[in-house]
């Protein structure tokens, strides 16, 4: 008997359609995010992220909708951000249904921010969104939209954001991401051993393999990934009937 | 009958809304002591920090229409911050006062595990709880929080993470879950629907 590890199906929107990068770059539409969100709640997700990659200021209302549109669909954990940079993005995004508050790039340039949305929510409501590349000895911090190096080192940044009241940190290999190859094990192991708190491995995955690694050696407490579930590569259902034959904790939808 | 949802301002108030609403039952949001005194069955939500929901309780005046309404009999679901408030206090803000209707404290979770205690986790009752009937014994329920009723003798079912904890209490008319049974897919569904049972 112990904490089941997540399986995590993520919605990247442009604020209203579910998109996905290969590389951060090359979007493409993979369908409706209030359908998907139904579809992934009733095959078994332990919870949901929807991000809005564009995030831009005048499109945030069509984004706080999807979000309520989303969350009347779900009766699992929700997670929503992109583009939140203030006390008030984050209460915004609650109101319209989230359970937790994901932030980046604004953590970055003013760690406060997670201080207020802790103290605010509480730590279990704040996750903190890394995008690390790796460089010549060590994992660059990269920024919006993972274009941007901001010169951090990404196991500094993760303990620094726990201490400023990070409750998660959802960390992404830049990498990986799109590439289908497989989550970033020794980046994740790393980040994962760094902190106290739950670590959500991100970016690569395709096989049911790479999760039974991301767990087994990452120490990841949670996986995430999207195109492989849109596109229906891999079901979630199988895919923790799978873990669970390889004795990996998870929880089997009825 | 109606379910009085204490509303407070916890983030979690519409989800149960939408649970409750999901299985068919009536229910009105308040934070009005008159409204709270007349409940037919309440249910207090809550998540975040302690001292938000001690402070908003007496802010408001709730406090005593509370307690009253909980001696009387009126059936009681408390989730989260909502069983923890029960005790007499807790380590997350040790010097307000809880509503002290059960004996003992509240602590933080021991170090030594990822904290917050997040996810799914299974639990373990100690005999057969109303409040459970008809899900299986192994299925999973959604935690999110750091501090806990540790060893309490007011468990009626443990979890456990770092240590044993009380994920389940039902004493008379108090119901309380330490998880989230609005984000607890089927299974949390079903632990409404028998607190919906209880209190009809």
């Amino acid at each position: 008997m112990s904490l089941a590890h997540r399986i995590i199906p993520c919605l990247d929107t442009d604020g209203e359609r579910v998109v996905k990068g290969v590389n951060f770059a090359g979007l493409r539409h993979a369908g409706d995010p209030v359908a998907l969100a139904a579809r992934y709640n009733a095959e078994g997700a332990d919870e949901l992220v929807v991000l809005d990659i564009a995030a831009s200021r005048d499109r945030r209302p069509t984004f706080l909708e999807t979000i309520r549109r989303v969350a009347a669909e779900l009766a699992i954990p929700l997670t929503a951000g992109g583009g939140i940079r203030t006390l008030e993005d984050g209460r915004a995004v609650v109101r319209a249904g989230a359970d937790k508050v994901t932030v980046n790039t604004a953590a970055v340039e003013r760690p406060e921010l997670i201080s207020e949305l802790s103290r605010e929510f509480g730590a279990q409501a704040v996750v903190v969104a890394i995008d690390a590349k790796r460089a010549r000895d060590h994992w660059d911090v990269m920024v919006r939209g993972g274009r941007e190096s901001a010169s951090l080192d990404a196991i500094e940044w993760a303990r620094h954001a726990v201490a400023c009241g990070a409750g998660e940190i959802l960390l992404t290999s830049v990498d990986r991401d799109g590439t289908q190859s497989g989550f970033d094990v020794s980046l994740t192991a790393a980040v994962s051993k760094a902190v106290t708190v739950p670590v959500i491995a991100s970016g690569g995955a395709r096989s049911p393999g790479h999760f039974v690694e991301i767990f087994e050696k990452g120490f990841a407490d949670a996986a995430l990934a999207a195109s492989i579930f849109h596109d229906g590569v891999q079901s979630i259902r199988t895919l923790k009937e799978y873990l669970a034959a390889r004795a990996v904790e998870v929880r089997l939808p009825c | 009958m109606k379910v009085t949802i204490l509303d407070y301002g916890a983030g979690n108030v519409p989800s149960v809304e939408r649970a409750l609403q999901r299985l068919g039952a009536e229910s009105l949001r308040t934070d009005s002591p008159k409204e709270i005194s007349k409940a037919e069955a309440l249910l207090l939500p809550g998540v975040g920090h302690y001292a938000a929901l001690v402070r908003a309780l007496d802010e408001k005046q709730l406090r005593a229409s509370l307690v009253d309404a909980i001696h009387r009999g009126v059936p009681f679901l408390g989730i989260c911050l909502g069983l923890q408030v029960l005790f007499k206090s807790s380590e997350e803000a040790p010097r307000l006062q809880g509503l002290n209707l059960l004996p003992g404290i509240v602590s933080a979770l021991p170090p030594g595990v990822k904290l917050p205690h997040m996810g799914w986790n299974q639990i373990n009752a100690k005999r057969d709880l109303p409040l459970l009937a008809g899900i299986d014994a192994g299925a999973h329920f959604y935690f999110a929080h750091s501090f806990a009723a540790l060893d309490s003798n007011e468990a009626a079912a443990t979890c456990s993470h770092g240590a044993d904890f009380a994920a389940v209490i039902e004493r008379k008319n108090i119901h309380a879950v330490q998880f989230h049974p609005e984000k607890s897919g089927d299974s949390g569904a079903r632990v409404l629907q028998n607190f919906l049972r209880l209190a009809a």
